[in-house]
């Protein structure tokens, strides 16, 4: 059943995107291997038989090249004046997108996607003048050539040798609703070239012939088709997800990709994307955190966390490793989760760098193994902008640096100087050492840098001769700057990267620390009240905000369980925002990609199941948003919460399990034990009633007095079976409630005799009872029957001349009441067992022994204390006990 | 008082049998009704002496037929129920039932529940000429309201003697803590059964000779409190 239903949020993206579409015109791409397979010709085409249709078609752009077949098709359709641009002398026409959305019709032909438009118009390409179109509501038909897509350009470049500078990113044609597959086989490609039907206006002669030679149609082709396919693959699996359809094939690939901070990570992802949807291969994501790196910035951290959600986004599992060297653990992360493609990014940055500090790409290739290395040109990625906010912020904290740059600078001058008369000129240099060493311990890196100059500066002016100027008497001097610099900037790159190193290890280990402080917390504590309230404060204490710990009701609506100074009061918007996130177990609220308008941000609290619950932060007014490192917290947090929260509901539904468990073998006992003592006087009174009813038998009046006799007992015994069972079935099932009233314990000794009369017969009882006894607090009823049980074991068990003792006393709190035989007593030991269910004295056979137990049941009710045991000289007694506590104020009965 | 009429409403046949069997051959005139619509009808058509009314009825609730035969008839109402909760029962008898039995009962519980009822009606009837009522060793002048037991005469405080007054009026029957309350003391004390108790417990230390084993104040735990007519 599950598996027919498409998850919540493959829904919910469906219907984003539906929305968004709604208003947004239709694209549709004539797709083509090579110029010259007649994509304009079918678009036109298409037009034609769309306007024919009674849709109304304009025509922007259509380059006819002249050929007498395409021009024909344009007749009768309405054509756009382009607009005219004078640019360095030459006159470029160009669509004229404002009279376009001015005219506004429904269905526009543009030409061409990939062309560059004239310098100075709007955009820069045409594809997004077709997205202000779409924008618009206006359905665009368009023509592409495979080798002017972007993620294809390199390959085309490498079959061809020809580059093509005009290209259109991927998700231009991903964006498309349709893609018509223009096909030609190169044969005809090849014989149309020769008859002059092809015009190809970007390459020269030479590339012409280089470009359209058969092997490259072939590849061109196969391209093209491949991308179609691929699409309409894509599509399959949207349809799959939409309508709930899983995965059937196995998947035999996995694909890892590696990402940064770095934009051309983008492309590294869609790569990765297509290939694994190529492949349908599983795909990750892995970053790797290398402590020893200098700190990443904010904007890289937002950068990174961008790049994750894409690769989220796009289906990968994302993973982030920690270690010193990223091939490293790239490759040891790849080994075991049996990855068989890995796929990385060419390195941008000077080969210098990799000599110097090994390349990264190398050692993966080297230590790859099985593994295929895909290296991907990443240089095209679109960088996210960056944040100018945080420029400044930068920008502030070197200006504020600077005095105390100066400063450093200053105080090392004035050691020099009096150390100038004592030591030697090149020695006096270390002392600016020493002031690079202070500022790079104290600040950032170009501080430190500047430290390093100014020393160098002062260095020069003050001690070199000649002193007090800039020159520099002597070329040896060059050298000693040249080694102080040099020194200085390894020095403060050495110290930064250890104050780092310390900085981020601190970090890890406060965040271990807390971790752990919270996991040791969680596992003692029982009730979900302790849990919510130990989570609560935590996250509230190391992340300095306020949280709340949302957990859903038997009708599954979301309540916190406790209100502290740390947590916050939910209103009904921030309600739902909570409600969708537990509902999609997705993070959202503030600063997340969903309902980010919150005052809160919601992480679901995730457990083996299900989700369990919701965790809400809010941050104080001051805090802008977690980073990167407080994220994991949280999260890490969250999962700790989730599993503590698990355990405790886990527990509650053991618990029921086993109150259920045991009341079922109760039952169970019950039954067997029930229908075997009812069967007994069923028996005798079935054969009693059968006999008398018999036409062939005389009996006597005796006899017949007899077998009425045992009818009318057994009756009796049955009845007092099925009140005893019912008694206790209530007792257990709670249904019992005990309803006590403030009473005199004589009347209900009175009722309980009264009751018994007949069974009691001339039998003597003793009844002992002061006339000061208090009143005690009982339920009348359930109390009589724990007399009348008692009464009736000592009958059963004692001879009937014998007398019965029944005797009541205040004792300390309590009114103690005893109930004594002479009979033949208890057997020794069994003085306790006797109360436990379904026990029977083995001295003699009676009820089913229940009795005992209900007495003990309603007594423990009660607050008192039931036991029993053998008296001097024979016999049993039976004891029980009511708590006496606050008689009822009488003051008030009115005479 | 032989021949006396007796109502049967009661839907189940096994009960029906044994009934009947039992109060015939004990010489009461008998009438059947199996729904409470029928019994109402007979109670008005034939004026019983008893009507034994089963609470679980197949058409109404027995508190139902209850209520409506007390909005004019003043006929001794004798409940049989199977419910052992006591709250049915108070209920009936707060209604205006004069007694209860519950099943199972046997012949000799229910013939001398009916005998008190006849008893009660003929004590009513004539309890205008008559001003003593004696059972067992009591004698109670109602006129002077004194009180004597083996005519040793017995002091009883105001609310001591409304207590048995009250009692002796409804001799035979069950009479609820909140009837009693409110007879004594007043609607405002129905609940405070304790002050109830007390009084009980003084009274049946002042009549009874074994207060433990009360001889004719009988208590009927949880429900109320019945004096009981020699057999």
């Amino acid at each position: 059943m599950d598996d027919q239903r498409p998850s919540p949020e493959a829904l919910l993206a469906q219907v984003k995107m539906e929305e968004a579409r709604k208003t947004q015109g239709n694209l549709k791409v004539f797709f083509g291997a090579a110029p010259g397979v007649g994509k304009t010709y079918a678009m036109l085409e298409a037009a034609r038989q769309k306007q024919s249709e009674g849709v109304e078609v304009v025509v922007a752009v259509v380059e006819t090249h002249k050929r007498k077949e395409t021009e024909k098709l344009l007749e009768g359709l309405e054509v756009l004046q382009k607009t005219r641009i004078e640019y360095r002398g030459a006159v470029l026409y160009e669509l004229d997108i404002d009279e376009a959305l001015r005219r506004k019709p429904s269905l526009i032909l543009v030409d061409e996607l990939a062309h560059t438009n004239a310098p100075e118009s709007r955009h820069k390409k045409r594809w997004q003048d077709v997205f202000e179109l779409l924008e618009a509501g206006i359905d665009v038909y368009t023509t592409l050539n495979v080798q002017h897509l972007e993620s294809l350009s390199d390959v085309v470049a490498q079959i061809t040798g020809v580059t093509i500078r005009e290209t259109v990113p991927d998700f231009v044609i991903e964006r498309a609703d349709e893609v018509a597959l223009v096909d030609l086989p190169p044969d005809e490609l090849l014989q149309r070239l020769k008859e002059g039907k092809v015009y190809i206006p970007e390459l020269a002669d030479q590339a012409r012939g280089n470009f359209f030679r058969k092997g490259n149609l072939l590849a061109l082709r196969e391209l093209a088709l491949r991308r179609t396919a691929e699409r309409v693959d894509e599509q399959i699996q949207d349809y799959r997800v939409v309508k709930g359809v899983k995965e059937v094939w196995p998947v035999s690939e996995r694909i890892l990709v590696s990402i940064s901070s770095n934009p051309r990570s983008i492309r590294l992802i869609r790569a990765a994307k297509r290939m694994a949807a190529g492949l349908r291969a599983e795909w990750m994501a892995v970053n790797v955190e290398a402590p020893s790196k200098v700190k990443p910035t904010k904007a890289d951290l937002a950068k990174l966390a961008a790049h994750i959600r894409l690769a989220e986004e796009l289906g990968a599992e994302t993973i982030t490793l920690t270690g010193q060297r990223a091939s490293d653990e790239i490759l040891r992360y790849a080994t075991s989760r049996n990855v068989t493609k890995i796929i990385i990014g060419k390195p941008a940055h000077p080969r210098w760098k990799d000599v110097l500090f090994g390349s990264m790409l190398d050692e993966i290739v080297r230590g790859s193994g099985n593994i295929d290395v895909y290296v991907i040109s990443g240089d095209r990625g679109q960088p996210i902008p960056e944040p100018v906010t945080k420029l400044k912020k930068q920008n502030t904290m070197i200006t504020k640096d600077i005095p105390m740059t100066v400063a450093t600078v200053a105080v090392c001058t004035v050691v020099a100087h009096f150390m100038d008369p004592y030591v030697a000129r090149a020695d006096l240099a270390m002392v600016y050492l020493i002031g690079v060493v202070f500022m790079a311990t104290r600040s950032e890196k170009l501080s430190s840098f500047l430290t390093a100059l100014l020393g160098v500066l002062a260095f020069d002016f003050f001690f070199v001769p000649p002193r007090y100027t800039f020159e520099v008497s002597s070329t040896s001097y060059l050298i000693t700057f040249f080694v102080m610099l040099v020194l200085a900037f390894v020095i403060s790159k050495l110290t930064l990267r250890v104050k780092d190193q310390v900085d981020s290890a601190r970090e890890r280990q406060q965040t271990t620390a807390s971790l752990y402080n919270l996991s040791r917390k969680l596992v003692n504590k029982q009730s979900m009240e302790q849990v919510c309230a130990l989570v609560i404060s935590h996250i509230a204490e190391i992340l300095s905000c306020r949280a709340v710990v949302l957990l859903p009701d038997e009708y599954g609506v979301l309540e916190s369980k406790i209100t502290t100074q740390d947590t916050f009061e939910l209103d009904q918007k921030e309600y739902s925002v909570a409600k969708w996130c537990y509902d999609h177990k997705q993070r959202a609220g503030f600063a997340t990609d969903t309902l980010s308008g919150a005052k809160a941000m919601y992480l679901p609290l995730v457990a083996s199941a299900k989700t369990i619950g919701v965790i809400g932060v809010i941050m104080s007014p001051t805090q802008e948003f977690l980073e990167q490192r407080q994220m994991h917290i949280l999260e890490s947090f969250a999962n700790q919460s989730a599993m503590a929260i698990e355990r405790v509901l886990l527990a509650d539904e053991a618990q029921q399990a086993l109150l259920k468990a045991e009341t079922e073998t109760l039952r169970n006992t019950l039954l067997s034990s029930i229908s075997h003592d009812l069967r007994t006087p069923l028996a005798a009174i079935t054969g009693a009633a059968s006999t008398i009813l018999q036409k062939d038998i005389t009996l006597d009046y005796n006899e017949n007095q007899e077998l009425l006799l045992t009818i009318y007992e057994e009756a009796e015994h049955l009845n007092q079976i099925i009140r005893n069972v019912l008694n206790m079935t209530r007792i257990e099932a709670g249904a019992i409630t005990v309803k006590k009233q403030w009473q005199p314990i004589e009347e209900i000794i009175g009722a309980a005799l009264n009751r018994m009369a007949e069974k009691l017969g001339n039998r003597a009882v003793d009844i002992t009872l002061p006339e000061d006894l208090p009143m005690v607090f009982f339920d009348p009823l359930l109390i009589e029957q724990v007399l009348m049980n008692l009464l009736d074991n000592a009958i059963k068990y004692t001879p009937p001349e014998m007398p019965i003792e029944l005797s009541s006393k205040a004792e300390n709190d309590s009114v103690v009441v005893h109930v004594r035989d002479r009979g033949p007593g208890l057997i020794a030991g069994e003085e306790q067992r006797i109360f436990d269910k379904f026990v029977r004295s083995t001295s003699k056979g009676g009820g089913i022994g229940l009795g005992l137990t209900i007495c003990r049941a309603i007594v423990t009710a009660h607050g008192g204390k039931i036991s029993a045991q053998n008296r001097h000289g024979g016999g049993a007694e039976f004891s029980f006990t009511l708590p006496v506590i606050n008689q009822p104020d009488m003051t008030q009965a009115p005479e | 008082m032989e021949n006396a009429l007796i109502l049967l409403i009661e839907d189940e046949t096994q009960m029906l049998r044994f009934l009947r069997i039992t109060l015939k051959g004990h010489g009461y005139k008998l009438v059947e009704a199996v729904t409470g619509k029928e019994g109402l009808m007979q109670a008005a058509m034939r004026n019983p002496d008893v009507i034994l009314l089963d609470l679980g009825l197949p058409d109404m609730d027995g508190l139902g037929v209850i209520q409506q035969l007390r909005s004019w008839s003043d006929v001794s109402i004798i409940v049989i129920s199977a419910r052992e909760q006591e709250e049915d029962k108070i209920r009936a008898l707060d209604t205006g039932a004069d007694d209860y039995l519950t099943k199972p009962f046997s012949a000799g519980e229910l013939l001398a529940r009916i005998r008190v009822a006849l008893r009660h009606k003929l004590f009513v009837s004539q309890g205008q000429k008559e001003h003593t009522f004696t059972v067992y060793d009591l004698k109670v002048d109602l006129s002077t309201r004194q009180v004597f037991i083996n005519d040793v005469e017995i002091h009883l405080t105001p609310i001591e003697y409304n207590l048995l007054a009250v009692l002796i009026k409804n001799a035979g029957k069950v009479v609820t803590h909140s009837q009693l309350l409110k007879e004594v003391w007043g609607i405002n004390y129905a609940n405070q059964t304790q002050y109830l108790r007390v009084y009980m417990a003084q009274l049946r230390r002042k009549l009874e000779s074994d207060p433990a084993r009360p001889k004719f104040l009988i208590n009927e735990p949880a429900i109320g409190y019945r004096l009981k007519l020699n057999e």
